[in-house]
């Protein structure tokens, strides 16, 4: 069987999905801002969500999400995607709601309103994506970075004494009693992509239930901040991201 | 005993050559481009040995702008 009769006569396993429009992504070679946009897509068109959804976009990387897939959009004030959220939900209470903010937005600048719109168990989904690093501004020191990490702004590592400690905010959203399922995936590899889509698609099915707020935590790379190779910066993250940020469920009500 | 055999398209212009297929591939059926670019200037993938796919999609589950389209055939 030659290639081209296998693309003739095969079926088709995996491709673009159809809500992902063909815009080139202005995101750096390898972000895995790429991967969640396409698995986000992936999963409202399977769960035929692609009428009925409002996603809330942030100030970050992923300000032009709106221009990569092809739902409803808002454009949200640096770090008050929650409140945002929580206006359209309210206002469009048949209509699943979600954020997609970075580690700037949803954990230093707007942690107040993620906070507590968690707090009042709105019914949306978060996802929040953590590398660790202001990415878009240059690479500066995020509340998330880790202990002794180079940053522009902290060019001999992160000092704990000076710069604090790394903010595990999905460990708080796990105390909140408004939150029902709170998750920390990754998206480096095939199965830790399958997983995290599982997740979303868990996220958005309690949205629709009504059951409290769900945040989705995705350990990112940013390869550019981090100043590797996309491979390079999977591997790094795999060896100093994950023992301070263990994968797995925080919180699920759902059982 | 029937054999899954794969093949893989890659949209070239969209591919940005970070390289996480080519990491992926359990086969080592893809490759970047050593010299030549695509118009935006990044050394694209490319399928150097496209006998050796067996369509298991992992090249484009972790592709970060969804270029690769995987097809599966069966061959008895």
């Amino acid at each position: 069987m030659t290639i081209e009769e296998i693309k003739q006569n095969g079926t088709v396993v995996a491709c673009k999905p159809r809500l992902l429009n063909d815009n080139n992504m202005h995101y750096c070679p390898g972000c895995s801002h790429g991967v969640v946009h396409r698995i986000l897509a992936e999963i409202i068109d399977e769960m035929h969500l692609d009428d009925n959804i409002i996603g809330v976009a942030p100030v970050g990387c992923a300000v032009f999400a709106y221009n990569y897939i092809d739902i409803d959009w808002i454009e949200a004030a640096h770090g008050r995607a929650p409140a945002v959220a929580t206006a359209a939900h309210r206002l469009n209470p048949d209509r699943v709601v979600f954020t997609y903010q970075g580690d700037g937005d949803l954990a230093a600048i707007g942690t107040a309103e993620a906070i507590h719109a968690a707090n009042r168990g709105e019914n949306i989904t978060i996802i929040f994506i953590n590398n660790g690093i202001y990415g878009m501004t240059g690479g500066q020191m995020a509340p998330t970075t880790l202990e002794g990490m180079k940053t522009s702004t902290t060019p001999y590592g992160r000092r704990v004494d000076l710069n604090g400690y790394p903010l595990k905010i999905s460990d708080l959203f796990a105390q909140l009693d408004g939150t029902c399922y709170v998750t920390r995936q990754s998206v480096h590899t095939p199965a830790a992509v399958r997983k995290a889509k599982k997740a979303i698609a868990q996220a958005f099915r309690n949205s629709i239930e009504k059951r409290g707020t769900s945040v989705i935590e995705i350990v990112s790379t940013c390869n550019s901040g981090w100043k590797m190779s996309a491979a390079q910066s999977n591997k790094w993250m795999e060896e100093n991201m994950f023992p301070h940020y263990p994968m797995g469920d925080l919180k699920n009500t759902v059982k | 005993m029937p054999k899954v055999r794969g093949a893989v398209d890659i949209n070239k212009e969209r591919c940005k050559g970070c390289d996480l297929c080519v990491v992926a591939c359990p086969c080592d059926v893809l490759s970047l481009q050593p010299k030549e670019v695509n118009d935006r200037g990044y050394h694209f993938a490319f399928t150097v040995e496209p006998d050796k796919c067996i369509g298991c999609a992992a090249c484009a589950t972790v592709c970060p702008d969804g270029c690769i389209t995987v097809y599966r055939a069966v061959e008895k």
